[in-house]
């Protein structure tokens, strides 16, 4: 069994106004080391087995058609040992 | 006139959408979302609400439900499609329409009365309405802000595809006060406030709203 790790994160030139209020929120609590903080997705995908390259393929695609949306986000896709 | 007002799990205002199109004098016709069939109608309106709870994007599951093939196929072949807040957010997760919609700049769920000027009143939505004519219809939504990259923002401008800008202050982030915008052709529209709660002064802020009914009918008898 292997996790396929699909990472989102909104485009650097979108607006993230939650990474915005977790970043005012920190201040707050005494945390002072933020400059800005931007909040992403992540999916894990269990497989049977070490995924293969055809399955990693496929993950590529379903990123792209539904776990992002290429309008506003950015994914990548890596393997969690 | 048949309208078909699409329900998926999770959909507010299906029964809204379709009393506004009975108001206007068309027939509405309820289709289900796990139903790939369209059942003879001439338009369809997506409406508004929390389709699949929001999970993932806004839309983004309802975009691949069984209805949206047909759907997609006849909205690309020219049938009026209006997608009203929730349904908006289809129209663009399905790329029917440029850009995304986001999450309000402020973070608060907005429910208000909104003054929005209709700046192309030359699509199948709002034909009924006169060039920059100023209604008032609710605006509800978490994620209203419409965002795409300079260049789809530029010739949306340019071809007079922003249907509809909010009037005064930005009530969510929108680029450049966008509260609607169509295709090219100018048959499918996507407006985040609802024109369906604004159609009978009893239960809404006026009947500002029923223009976007009345010009459907009309644009399909032309």
């Amino acid at each position: 069994m292997a996790t396929i790790v699909v990472d989102v994160m909104l485009k650097p030139e979108i607006l993230d106004p939650q990474g915005k209020a977790v970043a005012s929120a920190l201040p707050r609590l005494g945390f002072t080391f933020a400059t800005d903080v931007r909040q992403g997705k992540r999916f894990e995908i269990t497989v049977d087995g070490e995924p293969t390259a055809a399955q990693l393929a496929e993950v590529e695609v379903a990123a792209e058609k539904l776990l992002s949306n290429p309008v506003i986000e950015n994914f990548t896709v890596r393997v969690e040992k | 006139m048949k309208i078909g007002v699409v329900t998926f799990p999770g959909t507010l205002d299906d029964r809204d959408a379709a009393r506004a199109v009975r108001y206007a004098g068309g027939e509405a016709v309820a289709l289900w979302h796990d139903d790939a069939e369209l059942k003879g109608v001439d338009a369809v309106i997506l409406p508004g609400g929390f389709s699949y709870g929001d999970y993932l994007r806004c839309g983004a599951i309802s975009r691949f439900s069984p209805v949206m093939e047909p759907l997609i196929a006849a909205a690309m072949g020219g049938m009026p499609l209006l997608g009203i807040c929730n349904g908006f957010q289809v129209l663009a997760e399905a790329h029917l329409i440029p850009g995304a919609l986001t999450r309000n700049q402020h973070l608060h769920f907005l429910c208000t009365d909104q003054k929005i000027r209709i700046e192309n009143n030359n699509t199948a939505w709002t034909n009924s309405y006169t060039k920059d004519q100023e209604i008032v219809i609710p605006l509800k939504n978490g994620e209203g802000s419409y965002q795409c990259d300079d260049e789809t923002l530029k010739m949306l401008e340019g071809e007079g595809r922003i249907i509809a800008r909010y009037v005064g202050e930005n009530p969510n982030g929108s680029r450049n006060l966008i509260a609607g915008i169509s295709n090219e052709r100018g048959n499918i529209v996507g407006l985040m406030p609802h024109p369906e709660h604004a159609i009978d002064a009893l239960t809404g802020p006026g009947v500002d709203g029923l223009g976007f009914f009345t010009s459907v009918l009309k644009a399909m008898v032309k």
